[in-house]
Protein backbone atom coordinates (compact mmCIF):
# COMPACT_ATOMS: atom_id res chain seq x y z
CA UNK A 1 0.00 0.00 0.00
CA UNK A 2 1.81 3.26 -0.98
CA UNK A 3 1.80 5.81 1.25
CA UNK A 4 1.95 9.58 0.12
CA UNK A 5 4.35 11.90 1.17
CA UNK A 6 1.62 14.35 2.66
CA UNK A 7 -1.98 14.43 4.19
CA UNK A 8 -3.67 14.61 0.92
CA UNK A 9 -7.10 14.27 3.21
CA UNK A 10 -6.11 17.17 4.77
CA UNK A 11 -4.43 19.29 1.58
CA UNK A 12 -8.52 18.23 -0.03
CA UNK A 13 -9.80 19.99 3.12
CA UNK A 14 -8.26 23.46 2.43
CA UNK A 15 -9.48 23.85 -1.23
CA UNK A 16 -13.21 24.85 -0.73
CA UNK A 17 -14.07 24.34 -4.27
CA UNK A 18 -13.27 21.17 -3.76
CA UNK A 19 -16.11 20.34 -1.54
CA UNK A 20 -18.29 21.56 -3.56
CA UNK A 21 -21.06 20.71 -4.78
CA UNK A 22 -21.63 18.10 -2.01
CA UNK A 23 -23.29 15.55 -3.67
CA UNK A 24 -21.12 15.54 -6.41
CA UNK A 25 -17.85 17.04 -5.53
CA UNK A 26 -15.93 17.66 -8.97
CA UNK A 27 -12.94 15.66 -9.89
CA UNK A 28 -10.76 18.44 -11.07
CA UNK A 29 -8.19 17.44 -13.45
CA UNK A 30 -7.82 20.38 -14.91
CA UNK A 31 -4.94 22.09 -13.39
CA UNK A 32 -2.54 22.56 -16.03
CA UNK A 33 -5.19 25.22 -17.13
CA UNK A 34 -5.52 26.98 -13.91
CA UNK A 35 -5.00 25.35 -10.18
CA UNK A 36 -7.31 25.72 -7.65
CA UNK A 37 -6.80 28.10 -4.75
CA UNK A 38 -6.59 26.86 -1.31
CA UNK A 39 -8.31 28.76 1.84
CA UNK A 40 -5.10 30.50 2.76
CA UNK A 41 -4.70 32.30 -0.31
CA UNK A 42 -7.81 33.00 -0.82
CA UNK A 43 -7.83 34.55 2.49
CA UNK A 44 -4.44 36.06 2.32
CA UNK A 45 -6.12 38.08 -0.52
CA UNK A 46 -9.43 39.06 1.17
CA UNK A 47 -7.25 39.85 4.31
CA UNK A 48 -4.95 42.37 1.85
CA UNK A 49 -8.36 44.15 0.75
CA UNK A 50 -9.31 44.54 4.52
CA UNK A 51 -6.67 45.06 6.24
CA UNK A 52 -3.62 46.69 4.43
CA UNK A 53 -4.81 47.96 1.24
CA UNK A 54 -2.67 50.71 -0.62
CA UNK A 55 -0.81 51.71 -3.37
CA UNK A 56 3.47 50.61 -3.09
CA UNK A 57 6.21 52.42 -3.26
CA UNK A 58 4.21 56.01 -3.09
CA UNK A 59 2.85 56.70 0.03
CA UNK A 60 4.63 57.78 3.31
CA UNK A 61 1.71 56.84 5.41
CA UNK A 62 1.30 53.48 7.25
CA UNK A 63 -1.08 51.20 5.18
CA UNK A 64 1.27 52.00 1.66
CA UNK A 65 4.53 50.96 3.98
CA UNK A 66 2.74 48.39 5.60
CA UNK A 67 1.38 47.30 1.66
CA UNK A 68 4.78 48.12 -0.01
CA UNK A 69 6.60 45.69 2.96
CA UNK A 70 4.00 42.71 1.79
CA UNK A 71 4.67 43.12 -1.66
CA UNK A 72 8.51 42.84 -1.49
CA UNK A 73 8.16 40.59 1.09
CA UNK A 74 6.14 38.23 -1.83
CA UNK A 75 9.20 39.21 -3.79
CA UNK A 76 11.73 37.47 -1.95
CA UNK A 77 9.48 34.03 -1.17
CA UNK A 78 9.35 34.13 -5.12
CA UNK A 79 13.59 34.57 -4.84
CA UNK A 80 14.02 31.86 -2.42
CA UNK A 81 11.38 29.45 -4.74
CA UNK A 82 13.52 28.64 -7.54
CA UNK A 83 16.87 29.69 -5.77
CA UNK A 84 17.66 33.24 -7.52
CA UNK A 85 20.48 35.07 -6.58
CA UNK A 86 18.58 38.31 -5.35
CA UNK A 87 14.51 39.27 -5.19
CA UNK A 88 16.13 41.89 -7.52
CA UNK A 89 16.22 39.64 -10.14
CA UNK A 90 12.22 38.86 -9.76
CA UNK A 91 9.83 40.73 -11.92
CA UNK A 92 6.21 40.30 -11.16
CA UNK A 93 3.95 40.14 -14.63
CA UNK A 94 0.60 39.35 -15.12
CA UNK A 95 1.03 35.48 -16.38
CA UNK A 96 3.79 33.56 -18.59
CA UNK A 97 2.84 34.82 -21.36
CA UNK A 98 3.55 38.59 -20.34
CA UNK A 99 6.90 37.38 -19.16
CA UNK A 100 8.15 36.13 -22.00
CA UNK A 101 6.66 39.18 -24.35
CA UNK A 102 8.96 41.37 -21.94
CA UNK A 103 11.98 39.32 -22.85
CA UNK A 104 11.17 39.49 -26.78
CA UNK A 105 10.19 43.05 -26.54
CA UNK A 106 13.10 44.28 -24.36
CA UNK A 107 16.11 41.97 -25.07
CA UNK A 108 14.96 40.73 -28.36
CA UNK A 109 14.48 44.58 -29.68
CA UNK A 110 17.68 44.91 -28.30
CA UNK A 111 19.73 42.02 -29.25
CA UNK A 112 18.68 40.48 -32.46
CA UNK A 113 19.96 41.33 -35.74
CA UNK A 114 18.00 39.47 -39.13
CA UNK A 115 19.63 36.43 -39.32
CA UNK A 116 19.86 35.57 -36.17
CA UNK A 117 18.10 32.57 -34.97
CA UNK A 118 15.51 32.51 -32.33
CA UNK A 119 15.29 28.53 -31.56
CA UNK A 120 12.07 26.82 -29.74
CA UNK A 121 10.35 23.58 -30.54
CA UNK A 122 7.49 21.56 -31.74
CA UNK A 123 5.83 21.49 -28.43
CA UNK A 124 5.84 24.97 -27.08
CA UNK A 125 2.32 26.83 -25.89
CA UNK A 126 1.66 29.60 -28.16
CA UNK A 127 2.62 31.86 -25.22
CA UNK A 128 6.27 30.53 -26.53
CA UNK A 129 5.87 30.77 -30.12
CA UNK A 130 3.86 33.97 -31.32
CA UNK A 131 6.03 36.75 -29.20
CA UNK A 132 9.09 35.11 -31.20
CA UNK A 133 7.43 35.47 -34.66
CA UNK A 134 6.66 38.87 -34.11
CA UNK A 135 10.14 39.45 -32.82
CA UNK A 136 11.46 37.47 -35.89
CA UNK A 137 9.03 40.38 -38.00
CA UNK A 138 10.15 43.53 -36.34
CA UNK A 139 14.10 42.70 -36.76
CA UNK A 140 14.32 39.76 -39.43
CA UNK A 141 15.17 37.23 -37.03
CA UNK A 142 14.78 33.42 -38.00
CA UNK A 143 12.42 31.18 -36.05
CA UNK A 144 13.72 27.52 -36.13
CA UNK A 145 11.86 24.74 -34.07
CA UNK A 146 13.35 21.52 -32.10
CA UNK A 147 11.22 18.46 -33.84
CA UNK A 148 9.79 16.08 -31.35
CA UNK A 149 10.31 12.26 -31.90
CA UNK A 150 7.73 9.23 -31.82
CA UNK A 151 8.02 9.15 -28.15
CA UNK A 152 6.71 12.61 -27.29
CA UNK A 153 10.28 13.49 -26.55
CA UNK A 154 12.78 16.74 -28.17
CA UNK A 155 14.64 14.94 -31.53
CA UNK A 156 18.17 16.44 -30.04
CA UNK A 157 19.57 13.53 -32.15
CA UNK A 158 20.67 17.56 -34.74
CA UNK A 159 20.89 19.99 -31.65
CA UNK A 160 24.36 21.18 -32.99
CA UNK A 161 22.88 21.89 -36.34
CA UNK A 162 19.62 23.45 -34.50
CA UNK A 163 22.08 25.70 -32.49
CA UNK A 164 24.21 27.00 -35.63
CA UNK A 165 23.32 30.96 -35.58
CA UNK A 166 21.46 31.07 -32.55
CA UNK A 167 20.89 33.59 -29.99
CA UNK A 168 18.34 32.51 -27.79
CA UNK A 169 16.56 29.13 -26.86
CA UNK A 170 13.42 29.30 -25.78
CA UNK A 171 11.76 25.76 -24.81
CA UNK A 172 9.47 24.40 -22.05
CA UNK A 173 10.03 22.66 -19.46
CA UNK A 174 7.62 20.03 -19.05
CA UNK A 175 5.04 20.36 -22.20
CA UNK A 176 1.42 20.92 -21.33
CA UNK A 177 0.06 18.54 -23.61
CA UNK A 178 2.33 15.50 -23.43
CA UNK A 179 4.01 15.94 -20.29
CA UNK A 180 7.34 15.68 -21.26
CA UNK A 181 9.89 16.77 -18.77
CA UNK A 182 12.50 18.56 -21.10
CA UNK A 183 16.28 18.13 -20.11
CA UNK A 184 16.95 22.27 -19.27
CA UNK A 185 20.52 21.10 -17.63
CA UNK A 186 21.87 19.77 -21.05
CA UNK A 187 19.56 22.52 -23.15
CA UNK A 188 21.09 25.30 -21.18
CA UNK A 189 24.39 23.94 -20.97
CA UNK A 190 24.31 23.60 -25.42
CA UNK A 191 23.03 27.13 -25.39
CA UNK A 192 25.38 28.68 -23.86
CA UNK A 193 28.51 26.56 -25.28
CA UNK A 194 27.31 28.48 -28.91
CA UNK A 195 26.77 31.66 -26.78
CA UNK A 196 23.18 32.49 -27.01
CA UNK A 197 20.72 32.64 -23.95
CA UNK A 198 18.10 30.31 -22.99
CA UNK A 199 14.69 31.21 -21.86
CA UNK A 200 12.67 28.70 -20.35
CA UNK A 201 8.89 28.40 -19.90
CA UNK A 202 8.21 27.14 -16.53
CA UNK A 203 4.45 27.69 -16.25
CA UNK A 204 3.81 23.86 -16.19
CA UNK A 205 7.40 22.81 -13.96
CA UNK A 206 7.45 25.64 -11.32
CA UNK A 207 3.92 24.50 -10.06
CA UNK A 208 5.01 20.82 -9.59
CA UNK A 209 8.99 20.19 -8.76
CA UNK A 210 11.35 21.88 -7.19
CA UNK A 211 12.79 24.83 -8.97
CA UNK A 212 16.20 25.79 -8.96
CA UNK A 213 17.37 28.12 -11.40
CA UNK A 214 21.18 28.55 -10.48
CA UNK A 215 21.14 24.65 -10.66
CA UNK A 216 19.86 24.38 -14.16
CA UNK A 217 22.35 27.18 -15.18
CA UNK A 218 19.74 29.56 -17.37
CA UNK A 219 18.96 32.77 -17.99
CA UNK A 220 15.68 33.45 -17.71
CA UNK A 221 12.49 31.51 -16.29
CA UNK A 222 8.87 33.08 -17.03
CA UNK A 223 5.95 31.35 -14.96
CA UNK A 224 2.32 32.01 -13.89
CA UNK A 225 0.51 32.61 -10.49
CA UNK A 226 -2.44 30.78 -10.98
CA UNK A 227 -1.05 27.34 -12.12
CA UNK A 228 0.48 27.19 -8.51
CA UNK A 229 -2.44 28.05 -6.25
CA UNK A 230 -2.36 31.97 -6.60
CA UNK A 231 -4.80 33.94 -7.81
CA UNK A 232 -4.82 34.70 -11.70
CA UNK A 233 -3.09 38.42 -12.49
CA UNK A 234 0.23 37.81 -11.24
CA UNK A 235 2.93 35.80 -12.98
CA UNK A 236 6.62 35.91 -12.77
CA UNK A 237 10.03 36.48 -15.13
CA UNK A 238 13.27 35.44 -13.42
CA UNK A 239 15.80 36.95 -14.92
CA UNK A 240 20.03 36.93 -14.30
CA UNK A 241 20.64 40.24 -12.69
CA UNK A 242 23.56 41.37 -15.35
CA UNK A 243 21.07 40.92 -18.01
CA UNK A 244 18.15 42.59 -16.67
CA UNK A 245 20.44 45.49 -15.49
CA UNK A 246 21.86 45.83 -19.34
CA UNK A 247 17.60 45.59 -20.91
CA UNK A 248 15.81 48.55 -21.96
CA UNK A 249 12.19 48.96 -20.61
CA UNK A 250 9.33 47.28 -21.58
CA UNK A 251 5.90 49.32 -20.86
CA UNK A 252 6.31 52.81 -19.95
CA UNK A 253 4.43 54.67 -16.83
CA UNK A 254 4.13 55.26 -13.12
CA UNK A 255 7.07 53.30 -11.23
CA UNK A 256 9.56 52.51 -14.05
CA UNK A 257 11.36 55.99 -13.99
CA UNK A 258 13.83 57.90 -11.79
CA UNK A 259 13.39 61.17 -13.34
CA UNK A 260 11.02 62.83 -16.22
CA UNK A 261 10.75 65.58 -18.49
CA UNK A 262 8.77 66.67 -21.61
CA UNK A 263 11.81 65.72 -23.19
CA UNK A 264 13.03 62.47 -21.90
CA UNK A 265 13.25 60.33 -18.77
CA UNK A 266 15.86 57.81 -17.27
CA UNK A 267 14.49 54.85 -15.90
CA UNK A 268 14.38 52.83 -12.67
CA UNK A 269 16.63 49.98 -11.62
CA UNK A 270 15.38 46.44 -12.10
CA UNK A 271 12.99 45.02 -10.77
CA UNK A 272 11.26 48.71 -10.73
CA UNK A 273 12.22 49.60 -14.82
CA UNK A 274 9.62 46.30 -15.81
CA UNK A 275 6.66 46.95 -13.46
CA UNK A 276 5.26 50.49 -15.24
CA UNK A 277 1.73 51.41 -13.34
CA UNK A 278 0.14 49.77 -10.29
CA UNK A 279 1.21 46.64 -9.84
CA UNK A 280 -1.22 43.32 -9.19
CA UNK A 281 -0.62 44.19 -4.88
CA UNK A 282 -3.30 41.39 -3.21
CA UNK A 283 -2.33 38.98 -5.97
CA UNK A 284 1.43 39.41 -5.88
CA UNK A 285 0.94 39.01 -1.89
CA UNK A 286 -1.28 36.15 -2.16
CA UNK A 287 1.36 34.28 -4.44
CA UNK A 288 3.58 34.50 -1.58
CA UNK A 289 1.48 32.62 0.64
CA UNK A 290 0.42 30.13 -2.14
CA UNK A 291 4.54 29.97 -2.60
CA UNK A 292 4.37 29.02 1.91
CA UNK A 293 1.78 26.61 0.85
CA UNK A 294 3.57 24.39 -1.30
CA UNK A 295 6.78 25.15 0.80
CA UNK A 296 5.61 23.87 3.57
CA UNK A 297 4.10 20.57 1.96
CA UNK A 298 7.35 20.65 0.41
CA UNK A 299 8.02 20.31 -3.68
CA UNK A 300 9.74 17.02 -3.74
CA UNK A 301 7.14 15.26 -1.86
CA UNK A 302 5.01 17.21 -4.36
CA UNK A 303 6.96 16.02 -7.34
CA UNK A 304 7.04 12.35 -5.34
CA UNK A 305 3.15 12.04 -4.89
CA UNK A 306 2.32 13.75 -8.69
CA UNK A 307 4.56 10.86 -10.18
CA UNK A 308 2.90 8.27 -8.46
CA UNK A 309 -0.62 9.82 -9.74
CA UNK A 310 0.96 10.12 -13.32
CA UNK A 311 1.90 6.65 -13.35
CA UNK A 312 -1.62 5.61 -12.17
CA UNK A 313 -3.70 8.07 -14.59
CA UNK A 314 -1.30 6.53 -17.61
CA UNK A 315 -1.93 2.55 -16.28
CA UNK A 316 -5.75 3.50 -16.14
CA UNK A 317 -5.76 4.98 -19.17
CA UNK A 318 -4.36 2.01 -21.09
CA UNK A 319 -7.31 0.07 -19.61
CA UNK A 320 -9.69 1.77 -21.01
CA UNK A 321 -10.51 0.06 -25.11
CA UNK A 322 -10.28 3.22 -27.72
CA UNK A 323 -8.40 5.18 -26.17
CA UNK A 324 -4.58 6.41 -27.49
CA UNK A 325 -2.39 8.26 -25.20
CA UNK A 326 0.30 10.91 -27.16
CA UNK A 327 3.52 11.95 -25.00
CA UNK A 328 6.08 9.77 -23.24
CA UNK A 329 5.36 6.28 -21.91
CA UNK A 330 4.81 5.63 -18.52
CA UNK A 331 8.22 6.22 -16.82
CA UNK A 332 10.48 8.61 -15.63
CA UNK A 333 10.64 12.58 -17.00
CA UNK A 334 7.06 12.72 -17.21
CA UNK A 335 4.56 14.98 -15.64
CA UNK A 336 1.17 13.79 -13.86
CA UNK A 337 -0.95 15.00 -16.93
CA UNK A 338 -2.35 12.67 -20.30
CA UNK A 339 -3.32 13.56 -23.63
CA UNK A 340 -5.93 10.94 -25.29
CA UNK A 341 -8.47 10.82 -27.69
CA UNK A 342 -11.69 8.24 -27.90
CA UNK A 343 -11.65 6.83 -31.01
CA UNK A 344 -15.38 7.27 -31.40
CA UNK A 345 -15.79 10.54 -30.01
CA UNK A 346 -14.28 14.00 -30.42
CA UNK A 347 -12.90 15.69 -27.41
CA UNK A 348 -15.65 18.05 -26.99
CA UNK A 349 -17.76 15.83 -26.78
CA UNK A 350 -15.43 13.57 -24.56
CA UNK A 351 -15.00 16.49 -22.60
CA UNK A 352 -18.98 17.21 -21.76
CA UNK A 353 -20.23 13.62 -21.30
CA UNK A 354 -17.48 13.66 -18.73
CA UNK A 355 -18.87 16.83 -17.64
CA UNK A 356 -21.69 15.42 -16.85
CA UNK A 357 -20.00 13.19 -14.56
CA UNK A 358 -18.46 15.81 -12.55
CA UNK A 359 -15.28 15.42 -14.06
CA UNK A 360 -13.63 18.19 -15.24
CA UNK A 361 -10.63 17.82 -18.19
CA UNK A 362 -9.83 20.38 -20.90
CA UNK A 363 -10.49 19.73 -24.92
CA UNK A 364 -8.58 21.65 -27.51
CA UNK A 365 -5.36 22.16 -29.00
CA UNK A 366 -4.13 23.16 -25.14
CA UNK A 367 -2.55 26.34 -27.52
CA UNK A 368 -0.15 24.15 -29.39
CA UNK A 369 -1.00 23.94 -32.73
CA UNK A 370 2.46 22.99 -34.12
CA UNK A 371 2.42 20.15 -32.18
CA UNK A 372 -1.28 18.94 -33.02
CA UNK A 373 -0.11 19.00 -36.17
CA UNK A 374 3.02 16.74 -35.42
CA UNK A 375 0.79 14.57 -33.84
CA UNK A 376 -1.70 14.40 -36.55
CA UNK A 377 -4.73 15.09 -34.39
CA UNK A 378 -6.69 18.32 -34.38
CA UNK A 379 -7.19 18.26 -31.15
CA UNK A 380 -7.23 16.20 -27.63
CA UNK A 381 -8.65 16.04 -24.29
CA UNK A 382 -5.91 16.42 -21.32
CA UNK A 383 -6.54 15.15 -17.61
CA UNK A 384 -3.53 16.74 -15.30
CA UNK A 385 -3.19 16.44 -11.62
CA UNK A 386 -1.83 18.56 -8.96
CA UNK A 387 -0.97 17.71 -5.14
CA UNK A 388 -5.47 17.81 -4.51
CA UNK A 389 -5.83 15.07 -6.44
CA UNK A 390 -6.46 11.12 -5.90
CA UNK A 391 -6.88 7.66 -7.21
CA UNK A 392 -10.43 8.45 -6.84
CA UNK A 393 -10.49 11.02 -9.42
CA UNK A 394 -8.80 9.19 -11.81
CA UNK A 395 -11.07 6.22 -11.24
CA UNK A 396 -14.01 8.62 -11.86
CA UNK A 397 -12.38 9.65 -15.10
CA UNK A 398 -11.77 6.31 -16.03
CA UNK A 399 -15.49 5.53 -15.21
CA UNK A 400 -16.60 8.71 -17.05
CA UNK A 401 -14.69 7.12 -20.21
CA UNK A 402 -16.74 4.38 -20.16
CA UNK A 403 -19.65 6.07 -20.67
CA UNK A 404 -18.61 8.11 -23.50
CA UNK A 405 -17.32 4.87 -25.37
CA UNK A 406 -20.50 3.36 -24.42
CA UNK A 407 -22.56 6.23 -25.55
CA UNK A 408 -20.64 7.07 -28.93
CA UNK A 409 -19.81 3.26 -29.63
CA UNK B 1 -26.13 14.34 -20.45
CA UNK B 2 -29.00 13.21 -21.61
CA UNK B 3 -29.89 16.94 -22.54
CA UNK B 4 -26.53 17.39 -24.39
CA UNK B 5 -26.38 14.10 -26.10
CA UNK B 6 -30.22 13.87 -26.95
CA UNK B 7 -31.15 10.69 -29.24
CA UNK B 8 -31.49 12.95 -32.34
CA UNK B 9 -28.11 14.36 -31.71
CA UNK B 10 -26.26 11.13 -31.72
CA UNK B 11 -28.77 10.30 -34.57
CA UNK B 12 -27.33 12.56 -36.66
CA UNK B 13 -23.90 12.41 -35.70
CA UNK B 14 -23.95 8.75 -36.61
CA UNK B 15 -25.92 8.98 -39.65
CA UNK B 16 -25.66 12.05 -41.32
CA UNK B 17 -28.20 13.37 -43.75
CA UNK B 18 -27.21 15.21 -46.80
CA UNK B 19 -23.02 14.41 -46.08
CA UNK B 20 -21.13 14.54 -48.95
CA UNK B 21 -20.28 17.36 -51.48
CA UNK B 22 -21.89 19.30 -54.57
CA UNK B 23 -20.35 19.46 -58.13
CA UNK B 24 -21.22 21.90 -59.54
CA UNK B 25 -22.14 24.40 -57.03
CA UNK B 26 -23.12 28.08 -56.24
CA UNK B 27 -21.93 27.75 -52.79
CA UNK B 28 -19.45 26.22 -51.63
CA UNK B 29 -18.29 27.34 -48.02
CA UNK B 30 -15.37 25.78 -45.84
CA UNK B 31 -15.59 27.08 -42.07
CA UNK B 32 -13.48 25.73 -38.75
CA UNK B 33 -13.50 26.41 -35.30
CA UNK B 34 -9.50 26.70 -34.38
CA UNK B 35 -10.46 25.99 -30.77
CA UNK B 36 -11.50 22.50 -31.74
CA UNK B 37 -10.17 21.66 -35.16
CA UNK B 38 -14.23 21.33 -36.34
CA UNK B 39 -14.18 21.61 -39.99
CA UNK B 40 -17.59 22.09 -41.85
CA UNK B 41 -17.93 22.55 -45.90
CA UNK B 42 -21.33 23.51 -46.74
CA UNK B 43 -22.30 23.47 -50.74
CA UNK B 44 -25.90 24.84 -51.91
CA UNK B 45 -27.33 24.92 -55.44
CA UNK B 46 -29.64 27.49 -55.95
CA UNK B 47 -32.31 27.56 -58.34
CA UNK B 48 -35.01 30.20 -58.90
CA UNK B 49 -33.95 32.28 -55.45
CA UNK B 50 -34.25 28.99 -53.41
CA UNK B 51 -31.91 26.54 -52.41
CA UNK B 52 -32.39 23.76 -54.52
CA UNK B 53 -29.88 21.22 -52.83
CA UNK B 54 -27.43 20.97 -49.68
CA UNK B 55 -24.54 18.68 -49.07
CA UNK B 56 -22.32 19.31 -46.29
CA UNK B 57 -19.05 17.37 -45.11
CA UNK B 58 -16.51 18.01 -42.35
CA UNK B 59 -15.28 16.34 -39.21
CA UNK B 60 -15.69 17.88 -35.63
CA UNK B 61 -17.99 17.24 -32.61
CA UNK B 62 -21.67 15.41 -32.28
CA UNK B 63 -22.79 18.81 -31.95
CA UNK B 64 -21.03 20.53 -34.70
CA UNK B 65 -21.66 17.69 -37.44
CA UNK B 66 -25.55 17.20 -35.91
CA UNK B 67 -26.33 20.85 -36.13
CA UNK B 68 -25.06 20.38 -39.60
CA UNK B 69 -27.29 17.32 -40.64
CA UNK B 70 -29.81 19.24 -39.10
CA UNK B 71 -29.64 22.66 -40.81
CA UNK B 72 -29.10 20.82 -43.83
CA UNK B 73 -32.63 19.44 -44.08
CA UNK B 74 -34.13 22.96 -42.86
CA UNK B 75 -32.65 24.15 -45.84
CA UNK B 76 -33.73 22.20 -48.82
CA UNK B 77 -36.16 24.33 -50.81
CA UNK B 78 -35.55 27.13 -48.53
CA UNK B 79 -35.72 31.03 -49.82
CA UNK B 80 -32.88 33.06 -49.92
CA UNK B 81 -34.64 35.94 -48.19
CA UNK B 82 -35.61 33.27 -45.53
CA UNK B 83 -32.09 31.79 -45.24
CA UNK B 84 -30.52 35.08 -44.68
CA UNK B 85 -33.17 35.77 -41.98
CA UNK B 86 -32.29 32.20 -40.17
CA UNK B 87 -30.32 33.04 -36.93
CA UNK B 88 -28.53 31.25 -33.83
CA UNK B 89 -31.96 31.18 -32.41
CA UNK B 90 -33.41 29.24 -35.02
CA UNK B 91 -30.53 26.78 -34.56
CA UNK B 92 -30.56 26.26 -30.74
CA UNK B 93 -34.53 25.85 -31.45
CA UNK B 94 -33.59 23.06 -34.25
CA UNK B 95 -31.25 21.14 -32.13
CA UNK B 96 -32.60 21.33 -28.90
CA UNK B 97 -29.70 22.35 -26.66
CA UNK B 98 -29.72 24.53 -23.82
CA UNK B 99 -25.93 26.20 -25.02
CA UNK B 100 -26.97 29.99 -23.83
CA UNK B 101 -24.31 29.40 -20.91
CA UNK B 102 -21.84 27.39 -22.93
CA UNK B 103 -19.94 29.62 -25.19
CA UNK B 104 -17.53 26.91 -26.19
CA UNK B 105 -20.16 24.50 -27.12
CA UNK B 106 -22.27 27.44 -28.81
CA UNK B 107 -19.69 27.87 -31.42
CA UNK B 108 -19.54 24.18 -32.55
CA UNK B 109 -23.64 24.82 -33.30
CA UNK B 110 -23.28 27.51 -34.98
CA UNK B 111 -20.09 26.50 -37.58
CA UNK B 112 -22.81 25.20 -40.41
CA UNK B 113 -24.81 28.69 -39.93
CA UNK B 114 -21.62 30.40 -40.51
CA UNK B 115 -20.93 27.97 -43.42
CA UNK B 116 -24.20 29.12 -44.70
CA UNK B 117 -24.10 32.63 -44.41
CA UNK B 118 -20.67 33.74 -45.03
CA UNK B 119 -21.43 31.60 -48.39
CA UNK B 120 -24.74 32.88 -48.82
CA UNK B 121 -23.54 36.48 -49.02
CA UNK B 122 -21.03 36.14 -51.27
CA UNK B 123 -22.95 34.27 -53.53
CA UNK B 124 -25.58 37.09 -53.21
CA UNK B 125 -22.32 40.17 -53.52
CA UNK B 126 -21.42 37.76 -57.01
CA UNK B 127 -25.21 37.91 -58.42
CA UNK B 128 -24.58 42.15 -57.59
CA UNK B 129 -21.55 42.23 -59.44
CA UNK B 130 -23.36 40.06 -62.47
CA UNK B 131 -26.53 42.72 -62.52
CA UNK B 132 -24.02 45.79 -62.77
CA UNK B 133 -22.32 43.99 -65.96
CA UNK B 134 -25.87 43.10 -67.26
Amino acid sequence: MYTPPFDIAAVRRDFPILQLPIEQPVAFLDSASSSQKPEAVIAAQAAFYRTTNANVHRGVYQLSEQATYEFERARSRVALFINAHSAREVIFTRNTTESINLVAHSWGGTNLRPGDVILISQMEHHSNIVPWQLLAQRTGAVLRAIPINGSGRLDLDTIDTLLQGVKLVAVTHVSNVLGTINPISFLAQKAHSVGALILVDGAQSVPHMPTDVQAMDIDFLAFSGHKMLAPTGVGVLWGRKALLDAMPPFLGGGSMIKTVTIEASTYADVPARFEAGTPMIGEAIALGHAIDYLTGIGMANIAAYEEILGQYLLDQLAEVPGVTVYGPPIGPERAAMASFTVDCAHPHDVAQVLDSEGVAVRAGHHCTQPLHVALDVPSTARASCYLYNTTDDIDRLVVGLRKVTKLFA
Amino acid sequence: MSDMYRDLILEHHRYPHNYGTLDPHDVSQEEHNPLCGDRIRLDLRIVDGKIAEVAFSGKGCAVSQAAASMLTDELIGMELDAARAYNKADILELIGLPLDKNPVRLKCALLSLKAMKVGLYRYLGQQLDAEELD
